[in-house]
């Protein structure tokens, strides 16, 4: 059976846990020394996600870049590809805090949004 | 000169929080003086995400947390000054300050909160050995330039210090296309947090080099790379274990220091172990009328706790301003035994409204130990805990009906223990 070790990151401890896991989901995690370490198992074993930040460039704003996430987490794997997608975007100002900066990002059906506002150019 | 019941120096994340705590308690006589062109302090550069899950229940990117602390204040009305520094504090709580638009200020403020926050300690406080080359950056700065101006600072990184900032742009620069090599710690665990070590390093398969540091610095134009070695139990490198790693670029996340230049001058006295000054549970300095809240007073790990700190420094402002804050049967607050400070030093009885927090850091890793409080000799909280470690910050909540069944109380003692 597969098996993969991982850090839980719930508290300091860091346990290191072992889980083992097939097609069907874990089958025994092993190493935590609570319940929150079987859950954070399971969910980074199976289907591993995380919200994805970095920034845009902006034309005419009174600053040149804007800080943008993922709406939701998106699977682990397409971090990178993530990133690279919003290398070719370039956002016209105003932007709003909030605003969809890429739709469909990585074909994941979640959407990039704004985390700040950047007014535009007098 | 103006008259302001209550004036915050610096708009961060802890300067917003004061004013708002201040405005709900009722005085909306207060101006924010922020010397950078917009509100928000250093949440604006922190892009990624994990803030407010104390203060929201949700989580978000430091400029989305600071966006609603700044709506607020916008909301209620609250004044700010940009690009206003804050120059001087006498002792009769007169604040001068410089700005381009109004050159000069002068504030009479019956209130001053310091909300200043914190700076990056330099390369020029760790003495490694080598030429001053391009290419040396704190982990903030760099955070600015890749995060504000959009600007990256080097190609192959090598990270000095495994703060939590080091840990957060060790992630950056990878996901803008940088070869970051590894991140070099000279303690034994990482001062940062967990969830930074695993979503900032391990998904990238950076290397985490615990008890090594950087003992040398190549090139003299540009870094052209770094000499790191083992060290031993008292932080001496190991002769022999020192290895070359190639790189253009070093950051240092080697640890922030609150930055009270203004409250030295008007003469607050400052912790040594915190770099902030000493307070008392109501957050007010050995001045009376001058209140400190947030990294100013000691470095935080989450902004939710620097919110909520400020917050109740703004309140106890107001409750200064009205009268209502009382200056006698102080009990004094130590650290010992495995406690490396704690925030307040002082504790007044009648200050405390239903309770009171002690926040504090360990100095080294603690497995299984126990945290204690006694008051006098009375063991009154003994609390186990699974791990305690210098890089997160713990709290102790008292309660005033301890306080008031012990009247005769001199000294709160907060201690580590075995057993």
């Amino acid at each position: 059976m597969p098996t993969k070790e991982l850090t839980c990151i719930n508290c300091p401890m860091g346990c290191l846990l072992s889980v083992e896991f097939d097609e069907t989901g874990i089958k025994k995690v092993t190493g935590n020394q609570c319940k929150r370490g079987e859950l954070y198992a399971a969910k980074e074993v199976i289907t591993p996600k995380r919200i994805v930040t970095s920034i845009v460039p902006v034309l005419n704003g009174v600053e040149d870049m804007v800080s943008v996430k993922t709406a939701i987490d998106i699977p682990k794997e397409l971090i990178k590809q993530c990133v690279i997608e919003l290398k070719n975007i370039k956002v016209e100002a105003p932007v709003e805090i909030g605003q969809v900066i890429l739709e469909n990002v990585c074909g994941t059906n979640v959407c990039v949004i704004a985390t700040k506002s950047v007014e535009r150019k007098k | 000169m103006i008259n302001k019941d209550i004036v915050i120096i610096g708009g961060g994340p802890a300067g917003l929080a004061a004013a708002i705590g201040a405005y709900e308690a009722g005085n909306k006589n207060i101006v924010i003086l922020e010397r950078d062109n917009l509100l928000g302090g250093i949440l604006n550069q922190c892009i990624h995400n994990g803030f407010g899950l104390h203060t929201f229940k949700e989580e978000l990117t430091g400029p989305e947390y600071s966006a609603r602390y700044v709506k607020k204040i916008k909301d209620l009305n609250i004044e700010t000054k940009l690009e206003t520094m804050v120059i001087d504090i006498s002792n009769e709580l007169i604040v001068s300050a410089i700005s381009e638009n109004e050159g000069m200020v002068q504030y009479q403020a019956k209130a001053v909160i310091l909300t200043m926050g914190c700076r990056e300690r330099p390369r020029g406080a760790l003495s490694i050995p080598g030429y001053r080359p391009s290419g040396i950056f704190s982990a903030g700065t760099a955070q600015r330039f890749v995060n504000i101006e959009g600007y990256m600072p080097g190609k192959s990184v090598v990270i000095l210090g495994s703060g939590d900032i080091g840990l957060i742009m060790a992630r950056r620069m990878t996901l803008e296309g940088a070869d970051v090599k590894m991140v070099v710690e000279i303690m034994p665990y990482s001062g940062g947090l967990k969830r930074n070590i695993v979503q900032c390093l391990d998904d990238f398969s950076i290397p985490l080099k615990l008890s090594h540091t950087v003992t040398k610095i190549h090139g003299s134009t540009r870094v052209s790379g770094v000499t790191i070695a083992k060290v031993d139990d008292l932080r001496n490198p190991i002769k022999g274990t020192e290895e070359y790693v190639e790189c253009d670029t070093l950051l240092l996340s080697v640890g922030l220091i609150p930055e009270n230049e203004l409250s030295r001058k008007v003469g607050v006295i400052i912790n040594p172990k915190t770099q902030g000054p000493i307070v008392s549970e109501s957050l007010e300095t050995s001045i009376k009328g001058i209140f400190a809240a947030g990294n100013v007073l000691h470095v935080h790990d989450l902004v939710d706790h620097v919110s909520s700190e400020a917050y109740l420094a703004g309140k106890n402002a107001v409750k200064y301003i009205n009268g209502l804050l009382e200056e006698l049967k102080m009990i004094d607050i130590l650290a010992s035994d495995g406690v490396r400070y704690t925030v307040p030093s002082t504790l007044n009885v009648n200050n405390v409204e239903d309770l009171t927090q002690i926040r504090f850091r360990s100095s080294d890793v603690y497995k299984d130990a126990y945290v204690s409080v006694y008051f006098d000799e009375e063991r009154i909280l003994h609390s186990k805990k699974r791990i305690l470690t210098p890089g997160e910050m713990e709290t102790v909540t008292i309660l005033k009906k301890w306080l008031i069944e012990r009247p005769n109380l001199k000294t709160i003692t907060v201690k580590i223990e075995k057993e």
